[in-house]
């Protein structure tokens, strides 16, 4: 049995989605022009873990940690390689065309680019009444009633009905792109970097905007972003992705307070904070992201990581309960308290003791 | 205290379908020989106009410097003609820009591009050019400089790029460097490299920065002074801690307020600034962000209030008195507290 598949935090929640064990590889082209061997790129990596009904999930990450890919195989608008996805108990790799079209009405997505995930040549009626369309819900004078509520809900003027996309600002078109999403009344939404592309002042509406929504509509939102006090403040538990694996997945406070994992320490180290006061202890990582089509061997975060020892480059480290409700996948997990820095001068402390 | 440089009532527009659209409207700032001055602003401040309009870009893409100075260790850089304007552009004022990739020339090799930069403000040889294009990469700390040297820019990773043009940006040794959202493109781990970077830079070459952001958690750790733009015009300049302790504008305060911060209560609303931002050919009467602004009044919408002094800070609102009494009326400055203080609520 893999590793990574040992269950994950058993709460009284109960999971709405779980994700079993999910690959996603991308072939890329490799090798000479008559052996053509394959080369694949792991965006997703056997991950495994659950999505509980009525929370918010965050997954943060950064550029090609294949966070959004995650996201889209979830809900099958990628075909993952292999591995499984439940949504309420049931395969839903195993739907064939009808069953997934009736499930899409459950499970929707919220896309990045308000500017581009809209067509410009419909109005804003059309964008949310094709969802109505398609799935065959209303028609006529009941659809459009259903549309304005549906503008009116995100907190749009109901009279801009006839309006194009292009005729409203950033953070309107993505309230529509969020009315298309939830026109349906899904139980299960994956935000996909709702607000990255947002002026400042902005994000703070769509947030706030989602966080209502989510409550009022009791929604279950997996919610992708590489912004992580953006991640902290709306999500109930977080799960940081490095190169298409969960390196580290708790409950928010855990996370942030407490990280385990050397990487997310590190990453929360870096994050600029609004407030000069708070001088932190800056752990800057050296180096980039290696590319995910040739990945280090045994931990792919080792090449970056101060912790870093022989194991570590031998041996894979699994998905672990490091604490209580707290997985990491390090073999040399940060104790509660301790800080990336300590951690570092202890590993030099010890080694040093070694070579005496 | 020595100023590099001293801008003046500056007014840049560009000519739009109706006429002239002015995109930066009397901007008037110094900037203090070895500091660091962010401009902070939204899509639509001005921020990066006001960089183009410094290094006269501007003119070529459309726009023109209508009125105002812009000194410089005393010259005004509005007046140059454009053959004074190479000499000076990449010597003693260079510029960095947010994509890396399109910055850099692809069909060159990262080492003819350094050494151009070179060879263009110093009489020395090739050789030598080559020698100090090594040294210049070991600098901005990038492994293995020779192979660095021959590779183009699609061979390298975003970071190593911007590691590249600020290579490119220091060949000549300038006095002032201003980057136009150096960091926006990158990843956060490698965002701090280049922050980190910049900030060594600055201590061993005294050199003078001007870092334009819209990222209000970089310009606090990266300035001495920050100023706050928006749809063209100065709304605040103060000194960052003062700023972050209590600023004066309220749509720096909004600004400040609307970023969930790493120590905040989770799962609250944000305090958000309602509305969205103006665009430039239908700005509004009087101040900017009235319609916007809590704190708005009959007068705020006929009057554009002008950016006065208030100690060594300056900021330009007709009611910081109210927005100062309402501050510390609530010293809790977490969230829903724009809430309490009588001010809208966030428009959800």
């Amino acid at each position: 049995m893999n590793p990574e598949s040992k269950s994950l935090p058993t709460e009284q929640a109960e999971p709405l989605v779980k994700i079993e064990n999910l690959k996603k590889y991308f072939p890329i082209k490799g090798g000479g022009y008559f052996t053509g061997s394959k080369k694949l790129v792991k965006a997703v990596d056997n991950v495994t873990f659950e999505i509980y009904r009525g929370e918010t999930l965050g997954l943060v990450g950064e550029s090609g940690c294949g966070k959004s890919t995650l996201g889209r195989n979830i809900l099958r608008l990628q075909e993952p390689t292999d591995g499984q996805v439940f949504f309420k108990e049931e395969n839903i790799l195993a739907y064939k065309g009808h069953e997934m079209r009736k499930l899409r009405k459950q499970m929707q997505i919220i896309y990045q680019d308000p500017f581009s995930s809209l067509n410009p040549r419909f109005t804003v009626g059309e964008i949310i009444g094709e969802m109505y369309d398609i799935h065959g819900i209303a028609k006529g004078a009941e659809k459009e009633k259903k549309i304005k509520e549906m503008i009116e809900l995100v907190g749009l003027d109901p009279s801009r009905y006839h309006n194009y996309p292009h005729e409203f600002s950033g953070g309107q078109r993505q309230r529509i792109g969020i009315a298309r999403a939830l026109a349906l009344n899904p139980e299960f939404v994956v935000a996909d970097e709702p607000v990255s592309a947002l002026d400042v002042s902005v994000q703070s509406q769509i947030l706030n905007l989602l966080m209502k929504l989510k409550e009022e509509l009791g929604l279950t939102m997996l919610f992708i972003a590489h912004g992580l006090n953006v991640v902290r403040h709306i999500s109930d538990r977080v799960g940081v992705m490095y190169l298409g694996k969960i390196v580290e997945l708790s409950e928010t406070d855990n996370i942030f307070d407490n990280p385990a994992h050397p990487y997310t320490a590190a990453l929360l180290s870096t994050v600029p904070e609004a407030d000069p006061r708070l001088k932190k202890e800056r752990i800057v990582l050296k180096g980039e992201v290696p590319s995910p089509a040739n990945p280090p061997s045994g931990c792919h975060f080792r090449t970056r990581c101060p912790l870093a020892t022989e194991r570590c480059a031998i041996e894979e480290p699994p998905l672990l309960e490091v604490r209580d409700k707290h997985f990491a996948a390090c073999h040399y997990p940060l104790e509660k308290g301790q800080t990336l820095k300590q951690a570092i001068s202890s590993k030099e402390q010890s080694q040093e003791s070694v070579t005496i | 205290m020595d100023k590099i440089l001293e801008i003046d009532n500056l007014v840049t527009a560009y000519q739009g379908k109706e006429g002239f659209v002015k995109a930066v409207d009397g901007v008037s700032f110094d900037l203090n020989r070895g500091d660091t001055i962010c401009i902070v602003g939204e899509s639509g401040s001005g921020k990066s106009v006001t960089a183009m309009s410094i290094m006269r870009l501007v003119e070529f893409e459309n726009g023109k410097i209508r009125e105002g100075t812009i000194k410089f260790n005393g010259e005004d850089l509005a007046k140059k003609s454009n053959e004074e304007m190479r000499k000076i552009r990449g010597s003693r004022i260079s510029m960095i820009f947010q994509e890396p990739l399109t910055a850099l020339n692809p069909v060159f090799t990262v080492g003819k591009q350094i050494t151009e930069a070179i060879l263009f403000h110093y009489p020395i040889g090739k050789k030598e050019a080559w020698r100090r294009a090594e040294e210049m990469i070991r600098l901005v700390g990038l492994s293995d400089p020779k192979a660095r040297l021959k590779q183009y820019p699609h061979e390298l990773s975003g970071g190593m790029r911007q590691r590249v043009m600020i290579a490119i940006a220091l060949a000549s040794e300038p006095e002032l460097l201003i980057a136009d959202e150096p960091t926006t493109a990158l990843d956060v781990t490698i965002e701090a490299q280049i922050l980190e970077l910049l900030r060594s830079l600055r201590r061993e070459r005294n050199m003078s920065i001007m870092l334009i952001t819209h990222d209000i958690g970089v310009a606090a750790e990266m300035a001495d002074r920050i100023i706050i733009m928006y749809a063209g015009k100065i709304m605040e300049i103060s000194d960052t801690q003062d700023l972050f302790d209590q600023p004066l504008h309220p749509y720096s305060k909004g600004l400040l307020d609307s970023v969930p911060r790493m120590d905040g209560e989770r799962g609250v609303p944000l305090n958000s600034i309602e509305g969205s931002i103006p665009r430039l050919n239908e700005v509004p009467d009087g101040c900017r962000f009235s319609p916007r602004c809590p704190f708005a009044t009959e007068k705020c919408h006929e009057e554009m209030p002008p950016l006065e002094f208030r100690g060594t800070r300056q900021v330009a609102c007709w009611h910081v008195d109210q927005l100062l009494e309402n501050d510390s009326l609530s010293n809790d400055r977490k969230g829903g507290e724009f809430i309490e203080s009588g001010i809208k609520e966030p428009s959800y």
